[in-house]
């Protein structure tokens, strides 16, 4: 079976490490990978600004670009999500293409917890860890259990991580509250945003993390804006970088 | 209330302001803390979101059954129900029973309805005097505010603020803030408002079809009083107000106050069954302004089932900093910027865009209103009534066609990556940027994904 | 006051409205009390509950044991105004049946009132409104004393509404702890505009 790696446009150009470290993750745990040529965007920033017209043909674009793929795994809770929930609006509900795409489109922890069902990572990372949760794999795809609901879910990016040997959990006061990117909103809302970026900094940071791991870089590109900014003493990661044994410092 | 300008304008101020966007986030923050501690007590917690959700759907289904069973069963109890196209048409129904007793002088106990219809403004304006009765409303109205929260009206005031207010007003002793004194002056001098009180006004939490009764939930015993001395109560309510039976409220009593602030119940559930005696009246209002026509909506619909707890504005971690005056909407946070734009949304087409799209108001809203989705789906309404600014429909359209074309989108990442390595700071990080106002950019890499994908794995 | 002409049209164009657009009607959900919380000692859950809201509850045995409770605190002691509602623990000052004005009741010290159940999950007493001669007697009162049947008690607020399904009476309240606010940066204080603090006595030969 072969898998089809999406690397989402942002993580392509600007975090091409976390593509890398999926891609070596995945062909380590013995998954047939390719990464289909010709790939952008799933087409969230027109959706998420409401764009409908605009997002209908990148969305058709990666449905055609991934049909023949048993699955499509990708390293950005919010992506997937993008696809998964919310290209319904895009296609006709019984278009073949559409439901074998949306249906095995996976995030990489979920892709590794649940699929791959990956019990031991021969990696070592002796930091002190806080795990920022992203809003859209723990809301969306419900990759672990929100501070608000009641219904038990394991968190599989944490279950994942706590196979790598020597991670110290540091634990922020607010498990899940929003990082304030969210995508235009960061540019549209760039007050607010910011100032949430900096209490989620400022929580990590407090509790003694060295570093802040996310499962969606987007989030971490923009709190890594302001962490440089404003010189704090922490480092981003994406979970990607540390299961595949990247050292402290590679994003 | 204030004028209307686009959210991030409105916000800024508050979020800017470090002391007071921290302090408010962090009142919130524990406001949710403890409902989730509530919630957590309840090992059928989400079974009783799914049946509250349950039972609301089923209720705006059928609501004109619902409504005229709660109309025959109130007017057989005695009381008298009113039905208000507009909020224009319920104040003058409410001015009318004033005009009808000759009554100059109002209790209120706190309802949004008569914010929503403007309804204080309404009566000064036609010579009557209004005293909202609830401590934060009271301070809001007393500082010539509005609520900034539909269930904490004064969570935006620090309490020097209200010790000032007070003093001016209450004649407090000048420069006393203790909660706990201010608290107790307000009650003296709102005793003697009930006490003088000629009618009493509330608002509605549930009204029950099969019984025709009223239940009002209130924590300091405001509405109760405010109904228990005059002979006159009128109950304003809006038409999504109903439940279909008494039992039902098993369910929601449980929720509202649970999710609200984080306490097992209120401290009065009062149930009204049509007027105190023989020689007392109950008027009911019962109001549209909007709300069939929000039911038309298979989209919005569900924003009716709303409760008004105000969970999802202590969720909200944009609410939390921006605070309850930047919507400029009686109801702020998420579940007001989705209610908002239904009444004009060119005056309110920045809010569905005021949320990260976190999906926390979803997640913790007790009647399972899906409100980040329908901030999303608002988007798209927005958008096709073009009403999103030329210059973002364009950045979109752009974006669309660079991502239709894997080589240009590819060139023009070399470029960008290029320019961002090579260009001198100022020409990347300057106020022309926003994403720079407050961060960095990215640190460019040399290559991308799909170029080293090329040297490394020969496809 | 009789409805006008636009108060009528009013009345048929909401309904008109909302009849055009026809809405699938899903079925009605009951809870499944077999999926809700229940406690093996509700009276101890009620007691833990009330006090968390603020209230105080006393165990007594008998009915002539409230005074003595009442006794031993102060504003009791020195307040003289008093309406009681259950006479068979306690003697009032005041006669409320009497009055027919509920302003007159406005410098009442203590109501001691007669509540029907307890419901453990949340520390609340349900009161019926036809035992109260005014129902502004529970919220004008200085202080608050309520006085329940130990054996009356549900667990949680379905039983609660099971319960009091066909109550008749035009006014019922569920009392939880005194009357409080926290609308000033979220202190909590209690005694907002009702009782100031509030008494629970759970009698035991009631």
């Amino acid at each position: 079976m072969t898998v089809a790696l999406f690397v989402p446009c942002y993580i392509d150009q600007l975090y091409p490490d976390v593509a890398i470290a999926t891609l070596e993750l995945l062909e380590r745990l013995g998954v047939d990978v390719a990464y289909p040529d010709g790939q952008t965007c799933c087409g969230q920033p027109m959706a998420n600004t409401g764009c409908e017209t605009d997002t209908a043909p990148v969305a058709r674009r990666l449905v055609d670009l991934f049909a023949d793929f048993e699955a499509v795994v990708c390293p950005s809770g919010s992506c997937v999500s993008m696809v998964r929930n919310h290209y319904a609006a895009y296609f006709d509900p019984e278009d073949a293409k559409f439901q074998h795409v949306t249906s095995k489109t996976y995030e990489l922890c979920e892709y590794l917890h649940d699929v791959v069902g990956v019990t031991h990572l021969d990696v070592k990372f002796p930091h002190r860890v806080s795990l920022h949760q992203s809003c859209h794999g723990l809301r969306e795809l419900r990759l672990g259990q929100s501070s608000e609901s009641m219904t038990p879910r394991e968190n599989k990016v944490r279950k994942l991580l706590n196979l790598v040997e020597g991670i110290e959990w540091v634990e922020p006061d607010r498990p899940d509250d929003c990082c304030g990117f969210g995508g235009t909103f960061a540019v549209n809302e760039a007050d607010v945003s910011a100032e949430m970026g900096r209490a989620r900094i400022a929580d990590h940071c407090g509790k003694g993390s060295e570093v802040l791991a996310s499962a969606d870089m987007s989030c971490l590109m923009h709190l890594q804006g302001l962490i440089r900014r404003e010189k704090n003493p922490i480092q981003v990661m994406h979970v990607a970088q540390i299961l595949s044994g990247r050292p402290l410092g590679a994003a | 209330m204030l004028p209307i300008v686009q959210h991030p304008a409105a916000a800024k101020e508050f979020v800017n302001d470090p002391n007071r966007s921290r302090w408010h986030d962090q009142a919130l923050w524990f406001v949710r803390s403890k409902r989730d501690k509530q919630a957590a007590s309840l090992p059928e917690w989400e079974y009783l979101r799914e049946t509250a959700s349950g039972i609301k759907t089923h209720t705006i289904a059928n609501l004109s059954h619902y409504l005229q069973q709660f109309e025959r069963n109130a007017t057989a109890r005695g009381a008298v129900v009113h039905w208000a196209r507009d909020a224009e048409h319920h104040n003058e129904i409410v001015l009318r029973i004033l005009r009808d007793h000759k009554t100059k002088r109002i209790v209120k106990s706190k309802s949004m309805l008569t914010e929503e219809c403007g309804l204080n403004h309404y009566l000064e304006d036609n010579g009557i005097d209004v005293v909202d009765t609830d401590l934060g409303e009271r301070i809001v109205q007393l500082r010539g505010e509005t609520p900034s929260h539909i269930v904490l009206p004064a969570i935006h005031i620090k309490k020097e603020e209200v010790g000032d207010t007070f003093h001016k007003h209450l004649g407090t002793d000048e420069g006393a803030s203790d909660p706990k004194y201010l608290a107790e002056a307000a009650r003296g001098h709102l005793r003697d408002k009930f006490l003088a009180g000629e009618i009493g006004i509330t608002g509605v939490n549930f009204a029950i079809a099969e019984t025709g009764g009223l239940v009002v939930c209130t924590n300091e015993g405001n509405a109760d009083l405010g109904t228990s001395l005059p002979r006159v109560h009128i109950a304003c309510m809006g038409i999504e107000k109903l439940l279909p039976r008494q039992r039902d409220l098993g369910v929601f009593t449980r929720l509202l106050a649970r999710s609200a602030t984080g306490q097992p119940i209120t401290s009065y559930t009062s149930h009204f069954n049509g007027p105190r005696d023989e020689n007392s009246e109950l008027h009911i209002v019962l109001v549209d302004n909007g709300r069939s026509r929000l039911r038309e909506s298979e989209t919005f619909r569900a924003a009716m089932h709303c409760i008004r707890c105000g969970a999802c504005m202590n969720t909200c971690p944009v609410y939390r900093r921006s605070g309850g005056h930047s919507y400029r909407a009686t109801v702020p946070g998420p579940i007001g910027s989705v209610l908002s734009p239904t009444r004009d949304q060119n005056s309110y087409k920045s809010l569905p865009y005021a949320c990260s799209l976190c999906g926390s108001c979803s997640d913790v809203c007790p009647v399972k209103i899906p409100l980040h989705h329908q901030l999303l789906a608002w988007r798209g309404e927005l958008v096709g009534k073009k009403l999103l600014p030329v210059s973002k429909r364009l950045s979109m359209r752009c974006a669309s066609y660079l991502f239709r074309f894997p080589a240009l989108f590819r060139l023009v990442g070399r470029v960008g990556r290029f320019a961002l390595r090579v260009l001198p700071r100022w020409a990347t990080h300057n106020r022309l940027n926003v994403w720079t106002i407050a961060r960095e950019l990215p640190e460019p890499p040399k290559e991308s994904f799909h170029q080293w994908h090329r040297r490394h794995r020969n496809h | 006051m009789k409805p006008t002409l636009a108060d009528t049209d009013a009345r048929q164009g909401i309904l008109d409205r909302i009849n055009t657009k026809h809405v699938d009607v899903p079925p009605l959900p009951d809870v499944d009390v077999d999926r809700v919380i229940q406690f093996d000692e509700p009276i101890d859950k009620f007691v833990e509950m009330l006090a968390m809201v603020g209230g105080q509850a006393h165990q007594v045995d008998s009915q002539g044991d409230v005074r003595a409770v009442l006794e031993e605190i102060e504003v009791f002691r020195t307040a003289t105004r008093i309406v009681s509602l259950a006479p068979e623990s306690i003697a009032g000052t005041i006669d409320a049946t009497q009055i027919e004005d509920p302003h007159d009741l406005s410098t009442v010290d203590w109501t001691i009132a007669r509540g029907e159940f307890m419901v453990a999950e949340n520390g609340s007493i349900w009161i019926d409104g036809d035992t109260l001669p005014h129902r502004v007697l529970l919220f004008i009162a200085q202080y608050l004393a309520i006085v329940v049947p130990r054996s009356q008690i549900v667990s949680n607020m379905h039983q609660a509404y099971e319960r009091i399904e066909n109550f008749s009476a035009r006014f019922g309240v569920f009392v939880s702890g005194p009357s409080k606010t926290a609308d000033i940066e979220q202190s909590l204080v209690l005694g907002a505009h009702g009782c100031r603090k509030l008494q629970v006595f759970i009698v035991g030969d009631l």
